[in-house]
Formats: structure tokens, sequence, C-alpha cells
């Protein structure tokens, strides 16, 4: 009986290790894109990867989330079984990369010249200690507004170029009896919603000084409560129904022609693509007002492993698929997002993608291209969370007065630092 | 080696074979149990010794063993005190307060009840029973989601009604910060009460009959029978109802997350939410440590005396 046991697990070891030694030719990938149009635009990669003879293999995720996959890495990496490369978000990167465990992609990098092609603000996130660590997907933008056109004729408007503006437009929607601003009201819904109320009262120069700086004079400046004072503003545009709801839903609730506008990341437009919707026609695309000239970002990285030698060709082979311009563009247009590198051809984005790419662009050039706070590219997510926490807490009215509001900023901000 | 062995087996062939297999069977239960108890030894009480040492560290994203002291207690320390705006740590324990006490009162009180009626001898109980037991089946995540749009007032149960005419009434906890935390103690109640119903069926079938016809003959009025007689009759299962009860209100999780994502401005948090959320989304592990260990000397500091108190009479 014993003995059948040791035998039995003798050969289960065996088997476990050759099957280990075939993991040469294949992509051992963690990530969370499983939704329709996601899943969609990630085959692009497996076939590109195919035809160099790279299997692909998911990493399963219970849960599916972003959280649930961090969670999921963080036992991975605790047990030392790299996945090949894993979807991350700013900070986490570096996280990993100061731990020591990710691999070096340098060379890669020297010989399909991304140091050239990708903006400077993301290889903060790619690059670490002189090496590059990650190979940037797309960038997405936040500062946007999303527009059903037919309520916008409806009503009059035209394209907000200041924030009293856009505030003059919201009325116009008001008194048309639609709900002016559809928002769902989670906490990172809000903050990134204050990400571009910030960088529209306060300026390119000011948004980086308070929110990629974390300069204390900045954020208790008198310039951050107008902008507390903005917000509460906007907040007042909103249908009372708002808390708790999904961002999609209130994407749906544009679409549908119920709310005039969304502020919300381009992923929205995935929204308005899957509903067959066409830029300049059904929907429109503008920056926030006041934020023309200027990006706030994030952007989907594939963090490399320190994976064991027999392993890094298919690393080395996923990282230069990925920022090919062929699957760039690829992803991006079904993703909603842009390129990650500038190099990459707009001529198959639609009218907003085209804006995007063109913004991004300016934007690198000009050093007008900034993390997003809310989105984690800002500061770490001790710090990313703590503002989420007191910009909630202020929609919510949990904090009273924008004064308070730039108290318990500082001091959350300090605590977490 | 192999010879000294064969004597000895030879030596005692005949008197030895029946102590070996009674000392066998002796030790059959334990051989059997050694696996799980020393799983458990290693995953609970191994990992509740781990979080208590990473609680002292200065551990971020990932554990570090390097003791630096109590600052994560003293911040959590700092933080039950911050109440005006309300700290996530203060929000979290004072819910904590009004759920835990509401929860289990509410499933006491609503299960007993239950069971008393049910308990009448009526026809159909064998319909009845299992409907109201049936909640229990399903996982918090259904019963949130269930109720998340139930309660919704653009979706559920205000829409109905205000689609049937009646155009003033208004219930929109689910979306105010100061009442989220009750319709968690709903939907939790819902879900929890009709299980404690079939414990206290199952004790109030266990009470002999012969004690309820004596004080019946005695002229014992219904409610005396039942608040002199057997409701103390029931005080074990009121103990092993409010031990199930605790922990599930303490592990509760994933009905804030599912039933309101945490309510607005973070206003529906427990202490499970804030220990996640800290060690796994903001890269604070002796932070959300710590809270855990709090969480634990909680339980403890409940569960312990009463246990203590409970189980010291059994033996008189």
């Amino acid at each position: 009986m014993l003995r059948k046991l040791l035998i039995g697990t003798a050969l289960a070891t065996t088997f476990a290790f050759s099957a280990h030694a075939e993991d040469v030719k294949e992509v051992q990938m963690l990530h969370w894109w499983t939704s329709g149009g996601e899943a969609a635009a990630l085959n692009v990669l497996k076939g590109d990867l195919a035809k160099e003879g790279y299997a692909w293999k998911d990493v399963p995720v219970a849960g599916g989330g972003g959280d649930a996959a961090m969670t999921a890495l963080k036992a991975m990496v605790a047990a030392g079984n790299y996945p090949t490369a894993s979807q991350m978000l700013g900070y986490t990167v570096l996280d990993y990369a100061a731990a020591g465990v990710m691999g070096d992609l340098t060379e890669t990098a020297k010989k399909e010249g991304w140091d050239k092609s990708v903006p400077a603000a993301l290889q903060k996130f790619s690059v670490y200690d002189g090496k590059w660590v990650a190979a940037p997907v797309n960038v997405h933008s936040v500062n946007w507004l999303w527009i059903n056109k037919a309520v916008m004729d409806k009503i009059g408007g035209t394209e907000p170029k200041t924030f009293d503006d856009f505030i003059a437009l919201l009325d116009k929607a008001k008194a048309a009896g639609v709900i002016p601003l559809a928002l769902g009201g989670q906490n990172w819904q809000e903050a990134t919603m204050f990400d571009s109320v910030v960088l529209s009262t306060g300026g390119p120069e000011f948004y980086k000084k308070a929110f990629n700086d974390l300069d204390d004079a900045s954020l208790k400046s008198d310039t951050m409560k107008k902008s507390f004072d903005n917000l509460a503003k906007l907040v007042t545009y909103v249908d009372p129904n708002f808390s708790g709801r999904d961002w999609n839903l209130a994407t749906a609730m544009v679409i549908k022609g119920d709310a005039l506008v969304q502020v919300m990341g381009d992923w929205a437009k995935g929204e308005f693509n899957a509903a067959k919707k066409t830029p300049g026609t059904d929907f429109l695309c503008y920056r926030f007002p006041g934020t023309e000239g200027s990006v706030v970002y994030n952007s989907d990285m594939f963090g490399m492993f320190n994976v064991p030698d027999d392993r890094k060709a298919a690393q080395v082979a996923l990282a230069t698929a990925t920022l090919s311009k062929s699957f760039q563009s690829a992803f991006n247009v079904v993703k909603g997002s842009v390129p990650a590198r500038t190099d990459v051809p707009d001529t198959d984005f639609d009218a907003c993608g085209k804006k995007g790419i063109a913004d991004l662009k300016a934007a690198n050039e000009r050093g007008t291209l900034f993390g997003s706070l809310a989105q984690g590219y800002g500061a770490p997510p001790a710090v990313a969370n703590a503002y989420k926490d007191v910009v909630s807490k202020f929609v919510h009215g949990q904090i009273k007065t924008s004064d308070e509001a730039v108290t318990e900023l500082v001091k959350a901000i300090d605590d977490a630092k | 080696m192999s010879s000294v062995a064969t004597t000895q087996i030879k030596l005692t062939p005949e008197r030895s074979r029946p102590s070996v297999r009674s000392r066998l069977q002796d030790a059959l239960p334990k051989l059997v149990l050694a696996p799980s108890f020393a799983i458990t030894i290693v995953f609970v009480y191994g990992f509740i010794l781990w979080t208590i040492y990473l609680s002292f560290t200065n551990s971020k994203t990932f554990p570090s063993y390097v003791i630096t002291g109590s600052r994560a207690y003293q911040r959590l320390w700092g933080w039950t005190f911050d109440t005006d705006p309300p700290s996530s740590w203060y929000t979290s324990i004072t819910n904590m307060g009004i759920f835990g006490f509401l929860y289990i009162a509410i499933c006491l009180a609503l299960g007993l009840f239950l069971a008393i009626l049910l308990d009448q001898k009526i026809r159909g109980e064998g319909v009845l029973r299992p409907i109201y037991l049936y909640p229990m089946a399903l996982s918090f995540i259904v019963t949130g989601v269930a109720w998340k749009w139930f309660l919704d007032p653009g979706l559920g149960l205000e829409q109905t009604l205000h689609q049937w005419g009646w155009t003033s009434f208004h219930f929109d906890w689910i979306k105010n910060k100061d009442f989220v935390i009750y319709t968690v103690v709903i939907a939790g109640v819902w879900q929890a009460s009709g299980f404690i119903m079939a414990m206290f069926l199952a004790g109030l079938r266990g009470i002999d009959g012969e004690i309820m016809k004596a004080a019946q003959i005695d002229g014992a009025t219904t409610f005396q029978l039942y608040r002199r007689i057997v409701i103390p009759l029931l005080r074990p299962i009121f103990l092993s109802a409010f031990i199930v009860l605790a922990h599930l209100a303490i592990k509760s999780y994933d009905l804030v997350v599912a039933l309101t994502s945490g309510g607005p401005g973070g206003s529906a948090w427990l202490p499970s939410n804030f220990m996640y959320e800290y060690t796994f989304k903001r890269n604070e592990m002796a932070v959300g440590s710590a809270s855990a260990v709090i969480m634990l000397m909680t339980i403890v500091a409940i569960i312990v005396p009463y246990l203590y108190s409970e189980l010291r009479e059994k033996p008189r």
C-alpha cells in the first residue's frame, strides 16, 4: 500500500518535472482581460506568438478582477513560481522590481528602440534602475468628457472650453430635464473625475506638483481648495441615485440619452463601441474643459519576471510581440486606448482614437503627460488610496467643507507616505 | 540489523500479537486524525502567530521580518479617535458594533419566534421549514447582489412601489452613508435567521413533552410556559446559535462588498474589509495584520469568557 503510494508520488513528480521541461515554448500569462472585447484583443497577441511557435497559457485567477489577480500574483511570487509575465499597473511594477523578482529586457529594448518610441513618463514605470522590466501595452487617458450627441443637439450645447462653460452646459441639460452628469459613486470614479478637476483648476504645473511630486505646499494651497469647491459644484449635477453605481452603468446612461455627459477614462469608449455607436455622429469626445494640451494617463503593462534561462526566449518573444506596431494598433483599436509607443500609425483608429494619439504625442513632447493619482500612476498605492478615501468622503458628505478636505488630504497623504 | 529484528519478533510470537493489535487499535484514531491536526496547527495557529509577528514589522507590499515595534498599532489607535471626519478604522469598528449587535440579536429573536410558531403542530410544516432555511444555502455574494438590486431606489422596491402609485414612498438607505450599515443587517438577518430557526426547532423538539404537560396542569399560561420553562431549557441552543452568528458576523466581508461595494465614502466597511484593503490593495501589510490581530482579540474577549462560564457548569 505504502509502496504503491510512494511509486505513485515518484511518478507524479517525474511527470511534473517533464512537464516543466516543456515550459520553454510556453508563455504563462497572468491577466484579467477576460471580457469580450479585451479577450478578443488579446487573441491578436496569442496569434502572433503562435506563429513563432509559442503556446499561450493563462494563469487562472479566481474572481477575475484586478485585485484578485494581484493577490494571486503575490502568492505565486512568494512561492518562487513566477509567471512569464503579468498584467500590472504603475507602482506595482516598481514594488516587484524593488523586491528583485523582475527580469531584464534591456537588450530587447535596445534592439527594438523602445527608449525612443515609448513616452518618457511611461518609462518611469517600465524601467527600474536602468533596466527594462515591463512592456507597456497601452496608454489610457482619464481627462475626457463623453457626451451624447443627440442630447447635446437638443439642448443646443457647444464644446465647453472652460470650467465655467462646462457648468453652463450642465445647467442647460438640467433645464431640459435630463440628468446632466452621469457619475458612479465609487471612490475610484470620483477620484478619477477629481484628477481632471484639479488639472483644469490649477493647470499642468500645479497638477504635477500636487499629484506627482506630492508637494505639501501645493496640496494645502488655495488652488486645491478651489478644486474641491469645483468638485462640489459638479456633484450637484448628478442624480440622487449615483452612489455605488458601476462605471459602465453610468456610461450606459449617456449611451441611452438619460444623461448628457460622463467624465471617465477612454475605456468608456469600449462601451460606446459595443453599443454600435460612432464618434462624431452618436457621441462626442472632448478633453475635460481646461485640460486641452495635457494628458493624465494610466497604462496597462506586462511585467516581466525573472524566469529561469530556459524560459527567457519565450519572454523575449512576448515582449517583442507586445510592443510591435501591428499589435499595438490592433489591440488598442479594440480596447479604446492609444498605443504605448508614439510611432504607431493612427490609420485604423476612429476620430477619438486619432485625437488621443495626437494628444499623447504632443503632451509627451511638451512634458504635460502626467500620471493619474486616482489610477495609481501618480503615487504609490497607499497614497493613492488615501487620496481616494478623502475625495469620496468629500463627495458623500463625511467631509463637509473644502477647508476640511484639504486638511484631511494633507494628513492622509502624510500618513500614507 | 535484520537478524536482530527477526530474533525480536521470534522471541514473543504468541503473546505480542494481541497487544500489538490492540495498541494499533488504540493508536488508529490518533493516526487518522494526525494529518488534519497537523494542518490545523500549521495553517490556523501557525499563521495566527505569523500574523502577530508581521504586525510588529514594517511589512509593506511583501512580508518583511525586521521587527520595528508597534507603529502599526499606534496608527490604528490614533485612527480610533478620528471621529470627524471618521477615519476608515473608526467607521469599521463602529460598524462592527452596530452590525454585530443587531445581526445577532435580531437573528436570535426572529429565529426563536419562527421556531415557536412552526412548533405549533401546523399543517405544511414540511413545506415551510425549507423555505425559511433556503437562504442559508446561498452564498453571501448572491445574497448581497440580490439585496443590492432589491434595495436600489432606481431598480427595486422603491421604483416598484412608485410604479404602483405610492409615489411618496422613500427608502434609500443603501445610498445613505448613515444608514447603509443597516441594509447589511437586513440582508444578513434574511440569510441567517432561517438557519437559527432550524436550530431552535431542533431544540424545541428535544424538550420532554411531560414537562410541558406538567406545567400546563399546574396552570401555566402559554406565555409563562415559554418564558419560564422552554426558553431556559433552550440555553445550550442559544450558546451554539450565538457562536455561529458571532463568527459569521465578524468574518462578514463578502456581504459588504457585494451589497454596497464598501458604501458611500467607505461608510459600510467592517474590520475585515479594512484588513483586506490595507493588506492587499494599499500594500500596508503591517497595518492589515495589526487590524487582524485586533479582530482576533475581540473574538477571544467575547467567546472565551462565555465558553468558560457555559462549559464549566456542565459537569455539575
